[in-house]
């Protein structure tokens, strides 16, 4: 097969690229509904990589990132612009192969174009996460990310999940040949201008100029508050959201310049703490629950063992702290 | 007879700056493993791709070489009871050597009798050794980690397949769950999977897969091809080294091609030009005769020359955003002036506990002034340096440097130009980053290397001045290469400057210039000296100093950092002499008795009234001749001076006892000698200086 004659549209990569990784063994799941930068973020991706049980997951994330707004005047920068996110946990030994698949799936034939694996690895401090993989070029132009994550909200990964994220305005732009987002077709006669210039333009005009900064700040302070509150009581998706809802207000904060340098890292540094408790909080919460999807029984109660032996070490060592302590205290009272 | 070895690493794809140290690290472990094991061999040569890393091993040994030996056990009294019977030292000792009591033999070791077993050793045949090179991959060392699936090894990149080939025998092992074989793989899109019958069918069954192996012959692959194109064309082409090592280790199969943008973007300087094909794209840059860059660019495919369209097509493609950005801040950055740059650094922080950028330049500009008074610059260079000052950080602010962070500098001296520096006002921004890394190119002009020298001096103080001393691995300021970038511009440049302890000298000259500093410049600065020293120290073993002529020069209370270099060049070169020895031997005995005269910081007098010899006038008036002379002298000049007084000063201790009853007398002998010892201080402390 050569060129495909008829070019796909966006929807059209999106429903191949669904089709295929869905065959591949994925679970298609939906956008999650609260504001993120990256489709990492999702509890799809940063809660489920976390932890013994497999995963394995594609979906759509609408990814926003409030500095990169251009007022949708430039062709290539975007307010918000689409990750396709695939998770596979634990990482497939085939997984190059199954990348390179998806993109036969979307008429790009290896042997007609260029492609390489060229050394990228990714890190996303403010949620303690960092991986080891490559960027994916077609022809020189980067079409993917792809990463073996090692760590994720401070934990250490086993099983290793992997992660292919596709650019889809990128790879859209590549496969109908056009060198501006706004001139993609989104659907048969509906290019992407029509549906995102105004929003990207509105967007912008709010992250830059009108966003009300002490209301930002003040929702910053509430919502981390309130993250932390719900990660003590154990609810690890309400604690989750609220320090999603942290880092886009930050980001927002920041596209502002309303974050100097240092409090920038006092901000990151604020996110990282709830994101490693809560990477924390979750692994306990699928213990309790006895790891279920795991469906391997033998290996289930195995792992289990071995989680709430763990689990069991840590209790009596904060146990003995907090009995130290009191003493401590005791003795000053004294 | 003589074996080969095969054995490959398959991997998903190496970061490119990795394979050419990997493969060696490989053949370095490998070879050493052989060596312990002693099994020997003829040659072993390397094939790397992104993909793998592989060694072809010939002329292996059959086997190990069997062992005879004569273990020694237990002395016999040991051995043996009083009766004769073995005791359990003997069985046990027999028994760790897979031996019984009935092999012992005694043998004589110096007058006594000791127990002895004789050993044969079979040696392993190599196939056995060979299996032991899984412990061999896995202990290699990289730059990055990684794990991957279920697996707890951590290596550079997924294990894919193994090729263990000992002649036409799979030599068995396996790492995880991968298991050695005979199967190697091809290109990853032209190629297939291929069975090797022989080892040494490696290098050619992988060229008929779309594989060259071997790293040189492929790199040879891609000069030829753009050499050819460059041919055509009749354009140049600078082969970047760095590059062409890059590009070959990111393909197995490669196809150079050329590509071409719009001629429009050549109003661009060249260096954006350059940094958008190179650092981002991995592409070759092309020139014509007359060295005017070209529309065009020379690019790496890993693949044939089939459907090559698309891939040019694509590259020509992914540079035009990259280049349309670059032409529009272009164009805006000239649309206002410095002035309106500057300014605006008083929004950009240079660090929040020390100031900002522009107050950072007004500190600067003062340091630059006395350092430029001091070397004796003229008055037009002083107007040269202290412009270049005033406004050095000013492309910061612009749109370009803020989009292509490495361009600092750079452009900062393109658009000086543009806004009508003088030429020397505009290499001294860029200058003043050099050097860059530890043997980065220093400033080759007087003005770029004042502002580098001062730039840097006032990072220092100020980091040292808040606290945020370098420490272990914490560094990250980069202060410790910016202090070792001073020293290296004042040995190429042998200027005498204060620089150790010239720190009240520019607080007081801010004070006079008025500028207001928010935090205690103070501060600290008394750990500046160790610092510059211990950088001295970097210097001297990258020249292989003798370590003891190391600590005798940087032991040192001298402030001027071209002096310590001087005194190491000096001890250095005289070193071995014939009288070295004794010239040393005498000084240094001058220093320790010298500690014992205690005359605080003032400089003692001497008094001939009160000489009982002879000599006592000889060494002083020794001393004067040597003392009158050693403002004009260099510090290789005063050392040979200094050391010329031995026989004097051998003399003198003959005929005087330093130490004299009488306190009027001893007092004076050791203000001589102290005299003496705070001129030879000079060099350092020769007390250091290991003479045998």
């Amino acid at each position: 097969m050569t060129m495909t004659t008829k070019k796909l549209s966006v929807q059209d990569i999106i429903f191949t690229l669904e089709q295929y990784w869905a065959k591949q063994g994925c679970m298609l799941m939906q956008a999650y509904d609260t504001e993120k930068g990256a489709g990492t973020m999702s509890p799809y991706t940063f809660l489920r990589a976390i932890g013994p049980e497999p995963w394995n997951a594609a979906y759509v994330e609408p990814s926003r990132r409030p500095a990169d707004g251009r007022y949708g005047e430039n062709p290539n920068r975007l307010y918000q612009h689409h990750q396709f996110q695939v998770i596979m946990k634990p990482s497939p030994d085939n997984i190059q192969d199954l990348y390179l698949g998806s993109l036969r799936e979307l008429g790009i034939e290896p042997l007609e174009h260029d492609i390489r694996f060229v050394e990228d690895n990714w890190e996303n401090p403010s949620m303690g996460c960092a991986g080891v993989g490559w960027e994916i070029w077609l022809d020189g132009m980067e079409v993917t990310q792809f990463t073996y994550f090692q760590v994720v909200g401070e934990l250490p990964m086993n099983p290793v999940a992997s992660e292919v994220t596709y650019g889809l305005e990128r790879l859209a732009e590549y496969i109908q040949n056009v060198d501006s987002v706004y001139d993609l077709e989104w659907a048969d006669g509906v290019l992407y201008g029509d549906i995102f210039k105004e929003p990207e333009y509105e967007h912008s005009k709010y992250a830059f100029e009108e966003s009300n900064q002490e209301m930002l700040l003040q929702a910053f302070n509430d919502y981390e508050a309130e993250a932390k509150r719900l990660i003590k009581l154990g609810l690890v998706h309400p604690a989750y959201d609220y320090v999603l809802k942290c880092s886009h207000t930050f980001n927002l904060l920041d596209a502002r310049g309303a974050v100097s340098v240092t409090e920038r890292a006092g901000y990151l540094h604020r996110i990282r703490i709830m994101a490693k408790s809560i990477a924390k909080a979750f692994v306990e919460e699928r213990r309790k629950r006895g790891f279920p999807l795991i469906h391997d029984d033998k290996l289930r109660q195995k792992t289990l063992d071995e989680y709430t032996k763990k689990a069991e070490q840590e209790k009596q060592r904060a146990a003995k702290k907090a009995a130290k302590k009191a003493k401590q205290a005791q003795k000053g009272d004294k | 007879m003589a074996n080969s070895y095969l054995l490959e690493v398959g991997v998903e794809e190496m970061p490119a700056h990795v394979v050419t140290p990997s493969i060696k690290q490989l053949h370095q472990r490998v070879a050493d493993y052989l060596k312990k094991e002693r099994i020997s061999f003829d040659n072993i040569k390397e094939y790397a791709t992104p993909r793998r890393m592989a060694l072809l091993i010939s002329g292996l040994a059959d086997k190990q070489p069997d062992i005879d030996e004569s273990v020694k056990g237990p002395a016999k009294k040991i051995a043996q009871d009083a009766d004769g019977n073995w005791t359990k030292a003997a069985i046990g000792f027999t028994r760790g050597q897979g031996a019984t009591v009935d092999d012992i033999e005694f043998k004589d070791v110096k007058g006594v009798e000791y127990v002895f077993v004789e050993k044969h050793i079979a040696g392993k045949p190599v196939a056995e050794v060979l299996q032991g090179l899984p412990d061999v991959i896995t202990a290699m060392n990289f730059p990055t980690l990684m794990k991957w699936g279920y697996n707890n090894l951590q290596f550079i990149r997924p294990i894919r397949w193994l090729v263990s080939l000992l002649n036409d025998q799979v030599v068995p092992f396996k790492i995880l769950d991968v298991e050695a074989g005979r199967t190697t793989k091809g290109h990853r899109f032209l190629g297939h999977d291929v069975e090797l019958k022989q080892a040494t069918d490696y290098e050619d069954a992988l060229h008929d897969q779309f594989v060259i192996a071997d790293q040189a012959k492929r790199k040879q692959v891609i000069t030829d091809q753009i050499d050819a194109i460059v041919k055509e064309h009749d354009w140049v082409i600078d082969k970047d080294a760095d590059l062409l090592e890059e590009v070959n280790n990111l393909v197995e199969w490669p196809t150079a091609f050329a590509g071409s943008f719009d001629p429009k973007y050549l109003v661009l300087p060249d260096e954006v030009l350059i940094t958008s094909m190179k650092d981002n794209q991995r592409f070759f840059y092309l020139r014509d005769h007359d060295g005017k860059l070209l529309p065009h660019f020379i690019a790496v495919r890993n693949g044939n020359d089939e459907y090559l369209d698309n891939v040019i097509k694509g590259n020509e493609r992914v540079l035009v955003p990259r280049l349309e950005d670059a032409k529009f801040f272009y164009e805006e950055d000239q649309k206002i002036t410095i002035d309106q740059y500057v300014g605006r650094l008083k929004r950009v922080s240079f660090h929040d506990k020390i100031s900002s950028m522009y107050d950072k330049m007004q500190r600067v500009a003062v340091i630059a002034r006395l350092l430029g008074e001091r070397l004796g610059l003229s008055d037009d260079e002083l107007a040269d340096l202290d412009r270049a000052a005033h406004i050095y950080k000013f492309d910061l602010t612009t749109q370009m440097v803020g989009e292509f962070a490495e361009l600092q500098g750079i452009m900062g001296e393109i658009y000086a130009k543009i806004f009508g520096e003088k030429d020397d006002v505009a290499t001294a921004i860029r200058e003043h980053y050099m050097p860059i890394s530890a043997e980065g190119e220093l400033p080759q002009t007087k003005i770029g290397a004042i502002l580098a020298v001062a730039d840097k001096l006032d990072s220092i103080m100020s980091f040292f001045a808040v606290g945020m001393i370098p420490s272990g691995s914490n560094d990250p300021y980069a202060l410790r290469r910016q202090a070792f970038g001073i020293v290296r511009i004042i040995n190429d440049r042998n200027w005498h400057l204060p620089l150790m302890g010239m720190q009240d000298a520019v607080i007081g000259a801010f004070g006079q210039a008025g500028l207001q500093i928010d935090f205690d410049l103070t501060a600290n600065q008394d750990q500046v000296r160790a610092f510059f020293l211990d950088r001295l120290k970097q210097l001297f073993a990258g020249e292989k100093l003798r370590h003891d002529i190391v600590d005798a020069v940087t032991d040192t209370q001298g402030v001027d950092i071209a002096n310590v270099i001087e005194a190491a060049q000096a001890i250095d070169s005289h070193k071995d002499d014939d009288n070295f020895k004794e010239a040393v031997e005498a000084l240094t005995r001058v220093l320790r008795i010298a500690k014992k005269g205690k005359f605080g910081d003032a400089m003692p007098g001497v008094n001939p009234d009160l000489f009982v010899n002879p000599s006592e006038q000889q060494l002083y008036d020794a001393v004067n001749a040597v003392k009158e002379q050693f403002a004009d002298r260099t510090v290789a000049e005063n050392f040979t001076a200094l050391r010329g007084l031995a026989p004097v000063i051998s003399t003198y201790f003959d005929e005087n006892m330093i130490m004299d009853k009488d306190a009027a007398v001893r007092q004076n002998r050791l203000a001589q000698l102290t005299i003496l010892a705070r001129l030879a201080a000079v060099v350092g402390n020769l007390n250091d200086l290991i003479v045998k």
